[in-house]
């Protein structure tokens, strides 16, 4: 059993700017952990990428799975205090990660182009007005308002995956039953031919959350 | 933000397209944090780099052992010597604070704390 990153060095007024684990970040978490023999071992990882890494905690743990210094770790945030503590949280855990500061993967492609071997997504999830989304008064509201069906987010980022994910990638997106994730799944296998698989589900209060895994038809799995 | 990361960024200014690759290095402060050698990472990630960019970049900031022309990293021999002096560069080099400027729009990014702000105004994207 891999521990949850040590999150000690994170202040309550941290969080007053950074959304603070909660079940979702442990379902990914658990999921992550399910899957840590395939990734290391089929997967064999040398580039992973997550889209919104807030405190680090998820690929903190990806690091501890797979091994400090085995596989770049690189994490992208549209706001700046989350790509700070993603730092500090690798550093607290001794896992090195890449934070780079931007919106969804600005700046990664084309250079990037197919080479992502595991993609991580905790998606602001939460049905919103877009209103909500697009005047968000504060920046912590980034983190969870998603908008419409609270797909306005993840709508942006499921046609990106394809051309992140490697021939061997996957791709693990945390979704809520509201995000309507059989019609994400038809639309990553008509439009990408994207297979997935409901990796692991659990009720939070009233949400029910899920974590997808998708890969690419031409990898085998086992 | 090591180099290896420098390596993966590009402007992406709406409409600058070309040229825009790599971001060139200026008034940076840098820091070695030294980190175990992992032979195998780094064969791993050698295909993966631009590494013009990289003989490019490392001599923006004084770092003159890069061969210009990559080993063939097809045969196994990548010697341990150059392994350790790739790791040097690529993973425990640290650009701590500065800029990168697009050499195509000049366009600035900052580099602050290790961490690199590629985010643009509503206008530029």
């Amino acid at each position: 059993m891999i521990p949850t990153p040590n999150l000690d060095h994170i202040s309550s007024r941290d969080y007053e700017h950074v959304y603070e684990p909660a079940e979702d970040t442990f379902l990914f978490l658990d999921a992550l952990e399910k899957d840590a023999e395939f990734l290391r071992n089929e997967i064999k990882p040398c580039i992973c990428l997550e889209i919104g890494s807030g405190t680090g905690c998820i690929s903190t743990f990806l690091g501890k799975i797979l091994g400090d210094g085995t596989a770049l770790l690189i994490c992208t945030d549209i706001n700046p205090y989350a790509s700070a503590i993603t730092i500090r949280t690798g550093y607290n855990n001794s896992i090195q990660l890449e934070s780079i500061n931007t919106n969804l993967v600005n700046g990664l492609l084309p250079r990037l182009y197919h080479s992502i071997d595991i993609l991580c997504f905790n998606p602001p999830y939460v049905v919103t007005t877009s209103d909500d989304l697009y005047s968000s008064r504060s920046i912590i509201e980034k983190a969870w308002a998603g908008g419409i069906d609270g797909r306005e987010v993840i709508d942006k980022m499921l046609p990106l995956v394809d051309g992140l994910l490697s021939d061997k990638g996957v791709f693990y997106l945390l979704l809520i039953n509201e995000n309507k994730p059989n019609e994400v799944r038809e639309i990553m296998k008509n439009n990408y031919h994207l297979q997935s698989e409901i990796l692991l589900s659990r009720l939070a209060g009233r949400e029910k959350q899920m974590i997808l895994k998708f890969w690419r038809d031409t990898l085998l799995k086992k | 933000m090591r180099l290896v990361a420098h390596n993966m960024l590009q402007c992406h200014v709406k409409g600058c397209n070309s040229n825009n690759f790599p971001l060139q290095l200026s008034n940076v402060e840098i820091e070695i944090q030294e980190t175990d050698f992992n032979p195998m990472f780094l064969r791993n990630i050698l295909p993966k780099l631009e590494w013009n960019a990289l003989v490019k970049t490392a001599l923006q900031i004084n770092i003159t052992t890069l061969p210009n022309v990559l080993p063939d990293t097809s045969t196994d021999d990548l010697d341990d010597e150059f392994l350790k002096m790739l790791h040097r560069v690529l993973l425990e080099t640290h650009i701590q604070q500065g800029k990168m400027i697009c050499p195509n729009c000049n366009h600035v990014y900052a580099i602050k704390d290790g961490i690199p702000n590629m985010l643009l105004n509503e206008n530029e994207t």
